[in-house]
């Protein structure tokens, strides 16, 4: 670049003869040459900017034009991407713990109506009448015709049903694709599955919600997309519920019981292999809400809370065991009748002056226990109650288990510790009862009764000694072999545990004298227990000696047997076997 | 020298416009393949999930106890008792001896010689 010089001789030369100042020119060339500097800087800047702001109005032309293009297309699959897109179920299905199906989805069809696009809905009536019996063609007409622009004629059809219906051939009869719940087993564990209906229902799709059991409680979980359709597991095992319910059903009318509930619960982690309440339902075919307590949907073995007598004797007894307040061999005071107050203690049978404790829960006997909790006193039998499960809901994954608040007394005196120790004054859900046994029989550790497998597990707070544990199994294993539970006994099985007979609270106040609650509360087997289980029976009366029986020992004992002898080959309990006789000579020849 | 080039270049993009045309062509034939195998998938796994369900069905425990007790006469299946289970040792095992000699002729074995 030729650059102007600043002070030109020429012009110097010029200026000094004229006698002008020759650094006037220098100045102004110096000026001459800013201005040009700073015209060049200033075509630069403006050019950067002008780049600047093309760049950015290019980059917002790209964001809004690709937002418009995303607002206004249909949205569709990624359908070149490489990656297998699963076609799940909406809705996970629900498995046994060795994985058989306890509830899955089905696609089936719904079928609506558009009436204005019907050609001739006198014809459609005839025809949907004749496919599905329980419409009604008058009522049909009269929808048909009416101003209605759509209606639902059936929530669920099957194949042949649709085939029929598209025979008919009226283009105003239309089918939306539905997603349908299916239990194939039936009535089998209805209480623990609850059901499944149609939520939010539009023609192309419809939500399945859970209305009860672990389908409501577990909902969002099984409908949530992250898990990608993965099968919820259960503690559950298929064959030992329908061994327990098909024994339970059959004990159920032989001892002309109305309802009737088991409970089998691994007693190390808490884990529920079954839980059934008789009468039960078919989930696929869910009865409407009615009749309280007598409801087939009424859950006897959760939310059923009841006085379950006796068989809460084993508790005061470990507990002042535990405390160091008696051995199994002290000698209790049973003088009968015991009286506090106005109110009268008695046993089934007169026990004499003094029994040892082992022999206040073999022959059971209402004096002794209240004897033994007199000693505990109220504060601490609370806390052990508490600590066992016994005063709150039991945390189990159905919906109804938030309703298995027990009933406590109101007021919890002296005389409440007193009848508690026997089982009256407290009701529980048979759950409850199979939870605190649970306790008693894995070494005195707390566990939370669960449905799903490997939740739960050993190292819950302890709440009694191992030894305490251990007597209290010997004593219940003397009620099977010299008790009140002879029934109980299972060849093979030491079975060990408590029956418990209570009246049934009128509600007009005061016991009925012919209505009862039978329980048995077992474990076995009982030197090393491997599962707790509790048959409870409500109102069974046993008529085949000359007068009707409605003890524990000759209602719910035999029938918990006969589960035991059932389930436990199920569930793979080793049986100790005497070895039979050996077969003496074998002749064999090598070749 | 120039015309050459041109020559070339036409041709050059006359062969790319082709290869694009053919790979866009192979594209969406591959693109509606794996739409019909993603259709086929999920009709399989529909299908799938109806005999499972059917298989539940078919096994329900109701349904397998009415067979057996409806093909008692020719099956014999009764529930597990606790009488079926046995020891190892109560099963007689031909003694060790015994396998070992080469015995032409039959032998008498002790079921209780060589019991563990």
């Amino acid at each position: 670049m030729i650059r102007t010089p600043l002070r030109p001789l020429a012009r110097i030369l010029d200026a000094r003869r004229k006698g002008e100042n020759p650094d006037a020119i220098e100045r102004e060339n110096m000026h001459r040459r800013h201005e040009e500097m700073r015209g060049r800087a200033r075509v630069q800047a403006e050019g950067r900017l002008l780049i600047l702001g093309a760049t950015f109005l290019m980059v917002f032309v790209l964001v809004g034009g690709r937002m418009a293009l995303i607002a206004g297309s249909e949205p569709s699959e990624p359908r070149a991407s490489a990656a297998g897109a699963s076609i799940r179920a909406q809705r996970a299905d629900i498995l046994d713990r060795r994985g058989r199906i306890l509830a899955t989805n089905m696609e089936t069809y719904s079928l609506y109506a558009q009436p204005p696009q019907m050609i001739d809905p006198g014809h459609a009536a005839d025809r949907l009448a004749a496919i599905f019996p329980d419409l009604e063609r008058e009522a049909l007409i009269e929808k048909f015709t009416g101003k209605r622009k759509f209606l639902w004629i059936k929530r669920k059809i099957s194949p042949e049903q649709r085939q029929a219906v598209h025979d008919i051939g009226d283009p105003g009869l239309l089918f939306g694709p539905r997603e349908m719940r299916l239990y194939p087993n039936g009535a089998l564990a209805s209480h623990v599955l609850g059901g499944a209906r149609f939520g939010r229902e539009g023609v192309h799709a419809a939500e399945v919600v859970g209305v009860a059991g672990v389908e409501k409680k577990l909902d969002s979980m099984m409908r949530d997309p992250a898990r990608g359709g993965e099968p919820v597991r259960l503690s559950l095992d298929l064959t030992v519920q329908a061994a327990v319910e098909r024994v339970l059903a059959g004990g159920m009318t032989l001892m002309n019981a109305k309802g009737a509930s088991a409970v089998v619960m691994d007693v190390q982690t808490g884990e529920l292999v079954s839980i059934a309440s008789l009468p039960d339902f078919d989930p696929n075919d869910r009865p409407g809400v009615s009749g309280g307590a007598d409801s087939p949907l009424f859950n006897r073995a959760v939310q059923g809370v009841y006085e379950l007598g006796s068989t809460f004797k084993i508790f005061a007894v470990a507990q002042a065991m535990d405390l160091g307040l008696i051995t199994p061999e002290s000698m209790i005071d049973t003088k009968g009748p015991l009286k506090w107050g106005k109110f009268l203690i008695r046993d089934f049978h007169d026990y004499g002056a003094e029994m040892t404790t082992s022999e206040v829960i073999v022959k059971s006997s209402n004096i002794g226990a209240a004897r033994i909790a007199q000693q505990i006193g109220v504060e601490r039998q609370q806390a052990f109650l508490r600590d066992l499960g016994l005063l709150d809901p039991v945390p189990l994954e159905i919906i109804e288990a938030g309703g298995s608040q027990p009933l406590l007394p109101h007021r919890w005196s002296e005389l409440s510790a007193m009848t508690i120790s026997y089982g009256h004054g407290l009701s529980v859900s048979p759950l409850h009862l199979a939870t605190a046994y649970s306790i008693i029989a894995n070494g005195g550790r707390q566990v939370r009764p669960t449905l799903l497998p490997h939740q739960g597990g050993p190292g819950g707070k302890r709440v009694m000694s191992r030894e305490t544990s251990a007597a209290a199994r010997r004593m219940l294993r003397r009620v099977v072999t010299d008790g009140t539970a002879s029934f109980g006994e299972v060849s093979g099985y030491a079975v060990g545990g408590k029956t418990g007979t209570a009246d049934k609270p009128d509600p007009q106040g005061g016991y009925y004298e012919d209505k009862t609650i039978t329980t048995f509360a077992s474990m076995f087997p009982a030197d090393k227990p491997q599962y707790v289980l509790v048959v409870m029976l409500d109102e069974p009366v046993e008529t085949t000696g000359p007068e009707p029986r409605r003890t524990a020992g000759w209602t719910a004992v035999p029938v918990a047997a006969e589960i035991i002898r059932r389930i436990a080959p199920l569930l793979g309990v080793r049986p100790e076997i005497e070895p039979a006789p050996l077969a003496d000579i074998t002749l064999t020849s090598s070749n | 020298m120039r015309g050459v080039i041109y020559v070339l270049t036409t041709l050059a993009v006359i062969g790319l416009a082709f290869w694009a045309y053919h790979e866009n062509y192979k594209t969406q034939l591959a693109i509606k393949q794996s739409e019909t195998l993603q259709r086929q998938i999920g009709q399989a796994r529909a299908r799938l999930a109806v005999l499972r369900g059917e298989w539940a069905y078919l096994n329900r425990p109701d349904r397998l106890r009415e067979l057996a007790e409806l093909n008692y006469d020719r099956l014999g299946l009764l529930p597990l008792a606790p009488e079926q289970f046995g020891k190892v040792d109560q099963v007689p095992y031909p003694s060790q001896k015994a396998l070992r000699l080469p015995v032409g002729q039959p032998v008498d074995v002790m079921a209780t010689e060589d019991r563990p």
